[in-house]
């Protein structure tokens, strides 16, 4: 037991106070920074920080009644992610476990990131140690189970993947303030797994749907990764890759933030290339830090017509 | 007679709350926990049945204490200790032990005194649990 909580049992034992200042509690929990810093590093996702603003007002609420003496109980904060490819459900499971252990609902804030061959064994009785193992390290942090619809295969009856998701649900619902789950998968396959196990859905508390990025979203994402890797759009280079968006995300196979870090990924290696074609000249830090028009335009998404169907036009 | 076998044993007998936080500890310094369990309370008895496989790389200590609640249910009447092993260069071994459960009723130990050669005695001891089969020594007190 920590010393703050040894305090909070001493004034239960004492008397409860009567009212609270709630500005100060709130500042004692650190929920404003939690809060501030996925604002300022997350782009939209309007959904996903509502439903973490409201898990945080909850602890803040809990804390309160427990002060007071009132009954509280532990909240079920398992979670499943749905959501198009790229809209960030991996970046944000990664981050919850830390938001969750500041916010003091799990001990330590680690994540294990598993996937179906790290649940299911290959053979009869292999399935419940390694599902046990995978818990265990899991304890005390965030289990992050990605492509969660994987775990279950309808057309196979003897699949082992149905013992790893018994012994997740039994866990998920006695361990509860043990460990948090987090599925993430597709929307519609995600749907179609819940379908097939009601236990599972009825267990997970928060259901948050990933919405697609909007274009300026889109562009925000891809400064804000250059920025990361310290490079820059120039003027011209920026509106490029605004037209660059719009007619890439009409095209098939469209993966929101991932398709645009991909996108980059050329980019960079298109501006290298461009350096490298006039050896006889001196670089300055500018040089290589901006990217000019010609390094966007001369992405085959350009050429391959200007939207709809990626058929020329 | 209370055995009395690694860390801790002249305490009284560590609460869960108490024994969670010393799989804690063996966790927060990167040992290996493991589980273990004997019905021979022989002092010189080192290979105890060891109950699942080793636990490497884990965080918190709920899941061990999980383990230790399926032994106790499995053998609740014998002795159940807990152990961290470091395999960090240098130590590679147990670098704390301290028991978690033991029978109810311990009977304790029988001094054999053997007369040898010239007034020599050779000395063993006995667990009086020790006569009666394994896995029936304390079952029925």
């Amino acid at each position: 037991m920590t010393q703050a909580q040894e305090q909070i049992k001493e004034q239960i034992r004492e008397t409860p106070p009567a009212t609270i200042d709630l500005r100060h509690e709130f500042a004692d929990l650190g929920i404003g920074d939690v809060l501030d810093q996925l604002d300022s590093e997350l782009i939209g996702l309007k959904p996903v920080k509502t439903r973490i603003r409201e898990i945080a007002s909850l602890l803040l609420v809990e804390r309160i009644r427990q002060k007071m003496a009132l009954a509280t109980t532990f909240p079920t904060l398992h979670m499943s992610f749905t959501g198009n490819p790229g809209t960030g459900k991996t970046t944000v499971a990664l981050r919850m476990a830390g938001i969750l252990h500041k916010l003091g609902f799990v001990r330590r804030g680690h994540v294990i990131s598993v996937t179906r061959d790290d649940l299911v064994g290959q053979y009869i009785g292999h399935t419940a140690p390694k599902t046990k193992e995978i818990l265990k390290k899991a304890m005390g942090g965030v289990l992050f189970i990605d492509e969660a619809y994987y775990l279950y295969r309808p057309e196979n009856e003897r699949d082992y993947g149905q013992e790893a998701i018994e012994i997740l649900l039994q866990v998920m619902e006695q361990q509860r303030e043990d460990l948090v789950v987090i599925l993430a998968g597709y929307g519609d396959r995600m749907e179609k797994f819940f379908q097939s196990n009601p236990g599972f859905r009825s267990r997970i508390a928060h259901h948050i749907d990933f919405p697609d990025y909007s274009d300026a979203e889109l562009l925000w994402i891809a400064e804000l990764m250059l920025q990361q890797q310290n490079y820059r759009f120039s003027p011209e280079a920026r509106e490029a890759f605004t037209r660059y968006i719009g007619i890439r995300k009409a095209q098939p196979l469209f993966s929101n933030a991932r398709s645009i870090r991909n996108a980059l990924d050329r980019i960079r290696l298109r501006q290298a290339n461009r350096i490298v074609a006039k050896l006889d000249r001196t670089l300055t830090a500018d040089d290589v830090m901006s990217i000019e028009a010609g390094d966007v335009l001369a992405s085959r998404v350009f050429t391959k017509g200007g939207g709809g169907t990626g058929e020329g036009r | 007679m209370r055995v009395t076998q690694g860390c801790f044993s002249f305490l009284p007998d560590l609460t869960d709350e108490q024994i969670a936080a010393q799989v804690q500890y063996c966790l927060d310094k990167g040992w290996a926990v493991n589980i273990e369990f004997t019905d021979d309370p022989h002092p010189r008895n080192t290979y105890w049945d060891m109950w699942g496989l080793p636990m490497f790389d884990l965080r918190d200590a709920a899941g061990i204490m999980k383990e230790l609640a399926d032994c106790r249910r499995v053998y609740g009447d014998r002795y159940i200790r807990i152990s961290g092993f470091d395999s960090s260069h240098g130590w590679e071994s147990v670098r704390l032990s301290f028991i978690v459960n033991r029978p109810r009723e311990e009977p304790g130990f029988r001094l054999d005194r053997q007369e040898a050669a010239g007034r020599n005695l050779h000395y063993s001891t006995h667990a009086y649990a020790a006569g009666r089969p394994e896995g029936e020594r304390y079952s029925d007190h």
